[in-house]
């Protein structure tokens, strides 16, 4: 529909501008900031395809969890100095241009595929009655990828373990 | 018993004399060797020098002071006054070493006597094989053997030479019991005397020129021990060095020419050179064949041992040595070894006329330049040296003009004479208390009668006055010379005039030293005494032999004899098998010539006696006046051919030599010691240089390698992450490209 | 009107990731670059999330296989970030700098 046309373009406007904004600022705070603001119009995206679930989980974790996280390190280092150091680095020019390069490469791709992706046309999700898109993620989640699952279990608690270790004074 | 087979033992007797003086000889004579003889307090009797050629016998120094000793001697005859050692044993020694001369006398004798029976005069008895080599080429290409044996021979010359030798020596041993009793080392003398007469009996007993040669080195040290008998004179000692050497230059020649036959003929036994020469054909050769380049060898050898010109220089000097030595070696024995050897070689010399003319030529020149010398020396051993000198040239006349058997006749003679005269003068000087010089003697004849009378006799036999030995073999010697196909007239005018030369300064000598006025100095004159019986005995022994020995060649003019006097040349004829003709035989040519040379000897004797026995003071006045001065002063000192020698050999071998030898040391020598040195530092500079730059530079290199190669890489790590996450931007980039492009 | 084809989505993605990519490589502030790479993997979301719609259909109902992989993408993230922070926090308290620059101690 029309709205979902709109609502796109306005997600993507704003995943776009916020990243830029992200990489460009000056203060560490309006960075994290404009990559909140990002990160809530990937959620948006993420609605768009009709993947609940994951857009609360994006709002829930990344923002809500992430973000405060970027936020509480960077108050706790001074950044208040490195504000007043050069920004970018020395080889901003040269990544620039192999990063343009790798663009138009991929803009290639794209462009000769930008037929082959109609298989992906937009079909209605098909839900079983009375089911909403978390029941089928869960479903999914604990039956077909269950091995997965607890193999993320597993990295979480090594990551739990290697903050706290890397962020004590003394071990 | 068989002597014949026996004739090894002849050598034998007298080696064991020696061995045994060697063993037992201090023990039997302890007397001290430091000569007590020669207190510095003697000296001044011998004022002149040794420059003017006299030789003392110390054993016999004066004995000025006191004779109130008088020391009851069993060695018979002198009151010296010497301390003396007592030598209860001294008599064995005297029995031993005369007695073992005596046994090899006695087995001569036998052994020629049984040679004599045999119709085959010969006899050889080899004892083992001494040198025995691989076989070798000559140089005709033939393949023969080296073989040398300790092998002996006898046939008609080694047993003349066997009787001269042991009979003689034996005369001489039982003199000297009587002449060296005052003296120190009387075994050692013994001992030595011994030695000689072993070398010389190998010498002549030989049947190859290798074994003869060893003889012949061994009289040669033999004569060098005992020239040099007084030790502590400093002109001993160099008397011997001096004959010795002279003996080895002439002894590289015999070498070398025995080694020529070696390669010429294949053997040096003589045996087997008649048949050697035979197979190799040889004939007589005109000029200088390889025959003639050997016998000249091998005459050189003969030169050196028997004292002919230019090697002759030694046997004056050699007076220096006691006198009984004298008589034995330089008269009687060792200096005919040469003349024996080239007669033994005589098939050799036969096919080369051209070596024989030098043979003559060098025996007629030496002859009558020694006879020139002795006209006026004053020391009566050295007129005798020279006299010798003169007899053995014409002993090698005689060789040269192929007179082999009278060459051999006279050397007979000449050893009776010879041993004669000197120990008679040996008589002499032990009368005189040592004193040698002719000047101051005189009117002796009443005093020392029987060496006297001796002398007369050997005087009369030397100078060639018929009826005793020296007439005979000398006549045959200049008759041969003048008559034979080889011979030459103007040599035969030579030995002429030395035979009238001899006959004067033989009579010089007798009239100097026996006639005339006593010119003996007062304390010498007291001492005038005979010399004991075992000096004595030996004398007059000698003097008969000189009678008597001629008697066995006398001259086939004089048919009034029989053949029964002239057994020496027919039992010599055997040995040498002339193929030369026979010379003219005119008689009448032949009694004029002998009537010439007794004239001539008549003239000398005569001259002689006008001049030292009536008028005296014309030879004074001959010496003094300046026309003959320069004469008498070249003949004085013996044309100074010593004083040639000194300046051309001795200087020049020693002082270039030194200068060379010198040079070479620093330079070469030092040299290579110093170049090892420095090509030591050089090699260790190269390896320095090596190690650093070679061994270490490819080490280092080995690291400027890795780290240059690595620096690009190293390059890469900055430890800056974003510098990595851009390296896997760019990688993806690539990776798309490839994707892309394809 | 025609739905927004996949291939917008797949074009945001690539934009996102490459944003994210610059800030990576450029920015020396390290917190910044923790940040771009949430951005890139934000990016791989949006990507997974697009195709999940394709994906065929299971049992009848739609494949939810993409935004699954979504999850642990996120996942991911969460950990690394947290991870990445607890490094960060160590190394100012060592070296006093967030800047990527001054960190090259293992330069060679």
């Amino acid at each position: 529909m029309l709205i979902d046309n709109v609502l796109f373009y306005v997600f993507a406007a704003l995943v776009l501008g916020g990243g830029i904004l992200t990489i460009t600022r000056r203060n560490a705070v309006h960075s994290a900031v404009s990559l909140i603001v990002s990160l809530l119009g990937v959620a948006g995206l993420y609605l768009l395809q009709q993947a609940e679930f994951l857009f609360a989980v994006q709002i829930v974790l990344y923002v809500g969890g992430i973000m405060v996280l970027f936020l509480f390190v960077i108050m706790l280092v001074n950044l208040d100095q490195a504000a007043k150091e050069r920004q970018f680095n020395r080889q901003w020019l040269v990544a620039l241009a192999a990063v343009a390069a790798v663009a138009l490469e991929v803009g290639f791709f794209l462009y000769r595929g930008r037929d082959a992706f109609h298989i992906a046309e937009a079909v209605p999700a098909l839900l079983p009655p009375g089911l909403g898109n978390t029941e089928v993620v869960a479903d999914s989640l604990f039956s077909e990828y269950l091995l997965p699952f607890e193999v993320a279990s597993l990295l979480l608690l090594v990551a739990v373990v290697g903050s706290v270790i890397m962020a004590k004074k003394r071990i | 018993m068989n002597f014949l087979d026996n004739i090894w033992l002849i050598p034998m007797f007298p080696l064991l004399g020696a061995a045994l003086m060697l063993v037992f000889g201090r023990k039997l004579d302890p007397q001290p060797v430091s000569d007590v003889a020669i207190a510095p307090g003697v000296e001044p009797v011998f004022e002149h020098g040794h420059d003017h050629g006299h030789s003392h016998d110390h054993g016999h120094g004066p004995h000025t002071h006191d004779h109130s000793h008088d020391h009851s001697h069993d060695h018979g005859h002198d009151a010296h006054g010497h301390g003396h050692v007592h030598a209860p044993l001294k008599f064995l020694i005297n029995l031993i070493c005369p007695g073992m001369v005596l046994l090899s006398f006695i087995f001569s004798a036998g052994a020629v006597w049984q040679l004599a029976q045999q119709t085959q005069r010969v006899h050889e008895v080899i004892k083992f094989t001494w040198l025995a080599g691989l076989p070798f080429h000559m140089a005709n290409g033939n393949n023969a053997i080296f073989q040398a044996d300790w092998g002996f021979l006898l046939d008609p010359l080694s047993s003349v030479m066997i009787l001269v030798v042991t009979g003689i020596g034996f005369l001489i041993h039982v003199y000297s019991t009587g002449y060296m009793a005052h003296d120190n080392g009387y075994y050692r003398f013994f001992g030595y005397l011994n030695l000689f007469v072993f070398f010389m009996l190998m010498l002549v007993l030989a049947n190859n020129y290798a074994l003869l040669f060893v003889g012949w080195e061994g009289v040669g040290l033999c004569s060098y021990l005992l020239i040099g008998f007084y030790f502590h004179k400093k002109s001993a000692g160099d008397a011997g060095k001096k004959a010795f050497i002279v003996n080895r230059v002439g002894d590289s020649g015999f070498i070398l020419g025995m080694l020529l036959m070696l390669s010429v003929l294949g053997t040096i036994k003589f045996t087997d050179i008649g048949p050697a020469l035979a197979a190799g054909r040889f004939t007589v050769e005109s000029g200088l064949g390889v025959l003639s380049v050997m016998t000249l060898l091998l005459f050189i050898g003969a030169t050196g041992k028997s004292a002919q010109f230019p090697l002759y220089v030694w046997l004056p000097d050699a007076m220096e040595g006691p006198t009984p030595v004298s008589a034995l070696i330089h008269a009687a024995t060792m200096v005919t070894a040469g003349v024996y050897m080239v007669a033994r070689s005589s098939a050799l010399f036969q096919l080369t006329p051209a070596t024989s003319t030098v043979v003559a030529s060098v025996g007629a020149f030496t002859a009558i330049l020694a006879a020139t010398i002795a006209l006026v020396q004053n020391d009566i051993k050295r007129v005798l040296a020279y006299s010798t000198v003169s007899q053995l040239g014409y002993m090698f006349l005689a060789l040269g003009v192929g007179a082999y058997w009278v060459a051999v006749f006279h050397l007979f003679t000449h050893a009776f004479f010879k041993a004669l005269l000197f120990l008679g003068s040996g008589s002499v000087i032990h009368a005189m208390s040592g004193e040698q010089d002719m000047r101051r003697m005189g009117a002796l004849k009443d005093k020392i009668p029987i060496t006297h009378w001796t002398m007369f006799v050997g005087s009369v036999a030397i100078a060639g006055i018929p009826g005793l030995a020296g007439f005979f073999s000398k006549d045959e010697i200049l008759w041969q010379t003048f008559s034979s196909k080889q011979g030459s007239q103007f040599l035969y005018v030579v030995g002429l005039v030395t035979a009238g030369m001899t006959a004067f300064y033989m009579w010089r000598l007798m009239n100097l030293t026996f006639y005339g006025k006593s010119r003996v100095s007062p304390e010498v004159e007291s001492h005038i005494h005979e010399s004991g019986p075992a000096m004595t005995v030996p004398l007059m022994v000698l003097a008969v032999g000189s009678v008597v020995a001629g008697w066995l060649g006398v001259p086939k003019l004089w048919t009034a004899f029989g053949e029964n006097f002239r057994l020496f040349e027919a039992w010599l004829a055997p040995v040498f098998a002339l193929t030369a003709e026979e010379g003219e035989h005119s008689p009448s040519l032949e009694w004029m010539l002998m009537g010439t040379s007794v004239a001539i000897a008549i003239i000398g004797i005569t001259i002689a006696r006008y001049f030292y026995h009536h008028k005296p003071q014309i030879p004074d006045s001959m010496e003094k006046s300046p026309l003959l001065k320069p004469l008498h002063g070249l003949l004085y000192n013996k044309w100074y051919v010593d004083e040639i020698y000194d300046f051309l050999f001795v200087d020049g071998l020693c002082k270039g030599g030194g200068t060379l030898l010198g040079s070479f040391d620093r330079n070469v020598v030092d040299g290579g010691v110093n170049g090892a040195g420095w090509l030591t530092r050089f090699v260790s500079k190269l390896s320095m240089w090596w190690d650093t730059w070679i061994v270490d530079g490819a080490v280092r290199f080995g690291s400027f390698f890795v780290k240059m190669l690595s620096y690009p890489v190293c390059m890469l790590q900055t430890g800056r992450v974003q510098r990595y996450a851009f390296f896997v931007v760019v990688g993806a980039l690539a990776f798309l490209g490839y994707f892309v492009i394809r | 009107m025609h739905p927004i084809p996949t291939v917008n989505y797949l074009v945001l993605s690539a934009a996102l990731l490459l944003i994210g990519t610059v800030g990576v490589l450029t920015r020396r502030n390290v917190v910044i670059i923790l940040m771009s790479i949430e951005l890139i993997l934000n990016a791989v979301n949006i990507n997974l999330i697009a195709f999940s719609r394709s994906l065929p259909l299971v049992e009848g109902h739609a494949n939810v296989g993409g935004q699954v992989f979504a999850i642990f993408v996120i996942t991911d993230a969460v950990a690394e970030a947290a991870v990445g922070l607890g490094i960060l926090i160590a190394l100012f308290r060592n070296k006093e700098t967030v800047l990527a620059d001054e960190i090259d101690l293992l330069k060679w």
